[in-house]
């Protein structure tokens, strides 16, 4: 039994993916519709991408939000590749109880408590809402995902090659950059591309911390969303997915080649060797 | 020196994110717990601090005296709060069964699929949690909707002869948590899944053990690991869930994470809501310590 695959799984397989591809499958395909009315499908149309990219305030929301997303994914990748090392390769400093437990909270506590609870930071400290506001509490829990990602694959990876560097006279920090990070660049990249899109999705953290002049696409999304479906907001849902499916696409290709790469590499070296 | 910088940079790796943690992660809960102790204001901010820590000791012994737990007695008088955090402690428990029913057979699928397609697949339920979780929810809304396509369809078919009312209920809420949540719930049950040894459950079977029972006597128990960890990751933020309910479940729901939502924009009063959130903090305390512990012990199995 073990090893074929029975009706009773492929059944299910088809049944889950369904479930999960469907609705979206339907949001892109009646943002191409004609009828203002969402559920009634009335022909071929791309009128409502045209009067997307004239419509200011979803544009201002947009350019914002990218912004918003690549600072926080970029320093989010460096500060959660750090606590990776830290929780894989140091298993004994003092607090290391609490820094772990840092780590892991954020990826389930609820949006509405870690929003609140910023905010009221912010306002202790008489800190200025607004862009930069969003990014750090964005920062905050992308980190704790771009983590995760990066300390699976820490574990996977042979910590004598490392050693190896070091016994061949590399200093600590030329060995990371020479040895390590090239290994566990593939799960860096996609923890920035996650961090990416989280930032990119979050709603109920960028309404509590974001202040006059910051409003990020979700929360301009969802102020239209309360007043019904509308072909607009299909069409920029449309092109939100189609930026994500194709980066993490790309991202996927990329990390193929590179293992391909990395392979020869090896078997060349071998080569070398005999 | 080598040593020395190895030193250096050990302290610095480590220091940075804990440091960032500390200041921006669990600092915020020691105000949020202040201020749920304070009493609402007409101002901005509003509320009336319980004390200023930088008038000194003194001041400091003088305010603690009148710390004010006005705010949560609040919150246990009234029925609100109570079925709200009721409601959701049951909504998010339900929906998560549902999940980890619906997404048992999808990872169990997954995990008997040949070497080959599984990377295929695996990538097939990381990619939905990749669009928005808003686009997600606001997906069914058209879905749902008594004119909407669901309706249409089985209109069509001749099931039903009126629309159905989904839209605005508990069971939209259902629907929403366990299609949004399901790719944290298939994830950490395929990991385990994958990883049992096939021979056990042929012994099992050699054995004269029926499958069924094979299932619930060997495999279910080994997965339990995966199914701890699924439901943690789903119920937990399901507790606190606030855009499936508010967009789905129209006004009449109950759920404390649209309770603290409303509370703090629409009322304005940030004491009650960071009582609100302290409490729901407390509540979820033992299921976070859960996924901490099945973590870590998960990451020790690795190693």
């Amino acid at each position: 039994m073990a090893g074929s695959w029975g009706r009773f799984n492929i059944v299910s397989l088809v049944l889950g993916f369904a479930f999960l591809y469907l609705p979206i499958l339907l949001l892109v395909i009646y943002s191409f519709n004609e009828s203002r009315l969402v559920t009634v499908w009335a022909g071929f149309s791309t009128k409502w991408y045209v009067e997307l990219f004239s419509n200011r305030g979803l544009m201002d929301a947009a350019w914002v939000t990218a912004r918003v997303a690549f600072l926080s994914a970029t320093v989010a990748t460096v500060l959660g590749t750090m606590a990776a090392i830290a929780l894989t390769r140091y298993t004994r400093f003092r607090g290391r109880l609490l820094f772990s437990g840092m780590v892991f909270a954020p990826l389930v506590m609820p949006e509405v408590i870690t929003g609140l609870s910023l905010l009221l930071l912010f306002v202790a400290i008489n800190f200025d809402r607004g862009f930069f506001t969003v990014t750090i509490a964005h920062i905050t829990f992308s980190m704790c995902f771009v983590a995760v990602v990066v300390q699976s694959r820490l574990m996977s990876f042979d910590q004598s090659l490392e050693e190896a560097a070091l016994d061949l006279g590399a200093t600590p920090v030329k060995a990371f950059f020479q040895v390590t990070l090239p290994v566990i660049l593939p799960a860096v990249i996609s923890g920035w591309m996650l961090a990416f899109t989280l930032s990119l999705d979050d709603l109920v953290i960028a309404s509590f911390t974001s202040g006059p002049g910051a409003t990020t696409l979700p929360m301009k999304i969802y102020s239209q969303v309360r007043l019904g479906v509308t072909p607009e907001i299909n069409a920029v849902c449309t092109i939100l997915i189609g930026i994500v499916a194709m980066g993490v696409i790309a991202a996927s290709i990329v990390t193929k080649r590179q293992e391909v790469q990395r392979r020869r590499d090896e078997q060349a070296a071998i080569r070398v060797a005999a | 020196m080598a040593r020395f910088i190895s030193a250096v940079a050990a302290r610095f790796v480590i220091a940075l994110p804990y440091l960032w943690l500390l200041v921006f992660f669990l600092a915020p809960f020691l105000i949020v717990f202040k201020i749920s102790l304070s009493e609402p204001a007409l101002s901005m901010p509003p509320y009336q601090p319980v004390f200023d820590l930088f008038a000194g000791f003194p001041a400091l012994f003088e305010k603690l005296g009148a710390l004010s737990f006005g705010n949560y007695l609040w919150l246990f008088d009234d029925p609100l709060y109570v079925n709200a955090y009721l409601s959701s402690i049951w909504i998010a428990g339900v929906s998560t069964l549902i999940t980890l029913a619906v997404g048992y057979p999808i990872a169990y699928g997954m995990a008997r699929a040949p070497a080959s397609i599984r990377p295929t697949l695996l990538m097939l339920v990381i990619l939905p949690f990749w669009t928005s979780f808003l686009i997600r929810v606001y997906a069914w809304i058209g879905i749902l909707k008594p004119e909407g396509l669901l309706n249409q369809f089985l209109m069509f078919l001749g099931v039903i002869d009126e629309p159905l009312v989904i839209l605005n209920t508990t069971t939209a809420i259902y629907i929403g948590i366990v299609y949004s949540y399901l790719p944290f719930m298939v994830l950490p049950l395929y990991s385990t899944l994958e990883k049992m040894d096939g021979s056990l459950i042929e012994a099992a079977r050699d054995l004269g053990c029926p499958p069924m029972a094979a299932f619930w006597k060997v495999t279910f128990p080994m997965s339990l690991p995966g199914v701890v960890a699924g439901c943690m990751l789903v119920f937990i933020p399901a507790v606190g869930e606030f855009v499936i309910p508010d967009l789905l479940g129209g006004s009449q729901t109950l759920m404390i994470g649209k309770t603290l939502w409303t509370e703090f924009f629409n009322n304005r009063d940030w004491p009650v809501s960071s009582a609100v959130a302290v409490i729901l903090l407390l509540i979820l305390i033992v299921p976070i310590m859960l996924f901490q512990r099945s973590q870590a012990r998960s990451r020790e199995a690795g190693n």
